[in-house]
């Protein structure tokens, strides 16, 4: 067990289009404008990871995490800045690797790469790449990327890109390696994957009881034993969100994740999530939604059980207000961390 | 003696659906896509008491088996060596892994009848597809449960449904007959039932309002949604 001061706390966005006043909708460079400013504000609360995930959709502004992330480092002082996720499979490595040295740079430090299939597949067509290839385009790319990542000229030969030979990649860093970390979905052959390279594991649990992850944490860590690798601290990424009072943030899950979920949903084929089903999330399963002392509790109770050492709030889903978004973050940091390292130290 | 299942498809629905036999006292017998030491550690870890073998060995061990594989590679599977056997089609039409496929979504037929029509000495049974798996997972429980969720099962064959009623029943749901094979379509994706989380009641109900949705139109309109 991690020990409660220890504990690493994020806060994740995908650029969701938030919402006036009046329920008119942001437009996607406001909303990218709003992510700045929320990041910015995470930063001066003391907060130690912003996320942001890349997708290729109407309902999220961010495609290009790295880019906002560097506007981010121009205003911050402390906080990670990470992706979640960096859609691997449909990018290009080196390019990646670029990217990320770059923010760096630039952020002296505190860049972290976050890779990942990603739960959306737009990007696939859009750039050229054919899902039905979607295991070998994230091994192969994966086993580039952490070549790349030793800052050494690579000489690498694959079925996905251009073979590369003695080929030098820049920028290099000052401390001789990009943070990375996998984040997968709940795929056992990805966790086994991650462990293999040796990187730490981010799990994106998105609905259902954490404790049925136990038995997945089990599983990077014999992996990491196998394949004689460090097994990390794990992360778990769950959406939520915070008001003062249960009620209201109830309402609001409703109105915003639940509504992002059935619209998600309804692409797949999925019948539009039940109250029941909501209001199952929210008490036992993976929505933290509610005041802050509910909230701390069920964030405490999780992290006891899954033995995580970094949680991240995906905050903001759907058209949740600004005014919204920037009362989760401000309750999420002066009032739910602090009581969960509280309720943890109390054992 | 021991109830012994068999799952093609190491997955994340085929782990849900052999730590719920595991749990109910099935010998399970799992195999994935390549060879069974790819996934030994995840079956070692998930499933304990479950042994991964090839495909041709869950088969050849087991007289029922759960296909948990993605439906776009269900022509994959041995005809041959599937004969004779009870099959238990969990799987789903799901573009993003499959592709592009539109005989898959064809409303003249459900899913499940295509399968049947592949594995022509199998009986093919429909049931576990239109639960998330997390539902799946968090919601099995033992019979005599209050509030129990219910799984609906559709065939031709009326003894094979009554075995997989059985199966249903042991996992931890109360099983629902659907009818014939075709009556699947109910279940797919994007009808009411898909991705729910619902008692015998409401599943029933919620199964016949296919007949009002867009797609339940069409299909009617082809022909297939006629009862038994």
């Amino acid at each position: 067990m991690i020990k409660p001061e220890e504990l690493v706390f994020g806060l994740d966005s995908f650029g969701d289009i938030p919402q006036d006043e009046n329920g008119k909708s942001f437009t996607q460079a406001e909303a990218i404008r709003q992510v700045v400013k929320e990041a910015k504000m995470a930063d001066e609360l003391g907060i130690d990871v912003i996320a942001l995930g890349e997708h290729h959709r109407a309902d999220y502004a961010i495609s290009s995490p790295d880019t906002v992330l560097a506007a981010i480092a121009s205003i911050t002082k402390k906080i990670t800045l990470a992706t979640g996720v960096t859609v691997l499979s449909s990018d290009d490595p080196v390019r990646v690797y670029e990217r990320f040295a770059t923010l760096e740079a630039i952020s002296r430090g505190r860049a972290e790469a976050v890779l990942g299939r990603g739960s959306f597949t737009e990007s696939f067509p859009l750039f050229g790449y054919d899902l039905q290839n979607y295991d070998v385009l994230f091994e192969e790319k994966l086993n580039l990327y952490s070549k790349l990542l030793e800052e050494k000229p690579v000489t690498w030969e694959g079925t996905t890109r251009a073979a590369l030979k003695d080929a030098d990649v820049f920028p290099k860093t000052d401390n001789g390696k990009i943070a990375t970390r996998i984040a997968v979905g709940g795929s056992p052959e990805s966790v086994v994957r991650t462990a293999r390279y040796g990187f730490p594991l981010t799990l994106a649990i998105i609905g259902g009881s954490p404790e049925r992850f136990n038995a997945y944490i089990e599983l990077y860590k014999k992996a990491a034993a196998k394949f004689e690798q460090p097994a990390y601290p794990i992360a778990v990424h769950s959406h939520g969100v915070i008001a003062d009072t249960d009620e209201e943030a109830i309402e609001l899950g409703w109105n915003h994740i639940r509504a992002s979920f059935v619209r998600i949903g309804q692409d797949r084929g999925w019948t539009p999530m039940s109250r029941e089903q909501y209001e199952g999330e929210v008490q036992n399963g993976s929505f933290y939604v509610g005041s802050p002392e509910t909230v701390a509790k069920r964030i405490a109770r999780m992290i006891k059980t899954l033995g995580i050492g970094r949680f991240e709030l995906v905050y903001g889903a759907g058209g949740l207000s600004a005014n919204a978004r920037e009362r989760t973050i401000e309750l999420y940091a002066t009032k739910i961390i602090p009581k969960v390292r509280e309720l943890l130290s109390e054992g | 003696m021991v109830k012994k299942i068999g799952i093609l498809g190491a997955g994340k629905l085929g782990m849900v659906l052999g730590q719920l036999a595991s749990r109910a006292g099935y010998q399970v017998y799992i195999a994935g896509s390549g060879s069974p030491e790819k996934i030994a550690l995840t079956v070692e870890v998930l499933l304990p008491s479950a042994k991964a073998l090839t495909a041709k060995e869950v088969i050849e061990k087991t007289d029922t088996l759960i296909l948990a594989l993605p439906l776009g590679k269900y022509q994959t599977l041995s005809a041959e060596q599937l004969a004779g056997k009870l099959v238990i089609d969990a799987m789903n039409y799901w573009w993003e892994v499959d592709g592009q496929r539109p005989e898959l979504t064809d409303v003249s037929s459900s899913s499940s009848e295509l399968v049947q029509n592949y594995l022509k000495k199998s009986i093919v049974v429909k049931a576990f597809n239109h639960m998330g798996y997390h539902n799946l997972y968090d919601e099995a429980k033992s019979k005599g449960q209050k509030k129990r969720k219910a799984i609906a099962i559709v065939g031709n064959n009326k003894d094979a449904v009554q075995k997989v009623a059985a199966i249903v029943d042991d996992f931890g749901f109360d099983p629902l007959d659907g009818g014939n094979l075709s009556q699947g379509i109910r279940m797919e994706p994007g009808s009411p039932v898909f991705g729910a989380n619902l008692g015998y009641d409401e599943l029933r109900t919620a199964l016949a309002s296919f007949e009002t949705t867009k797609r339940g139109i069409e299909a009617k309109s082809a022909g297939n949604l006629a009862m038994k």
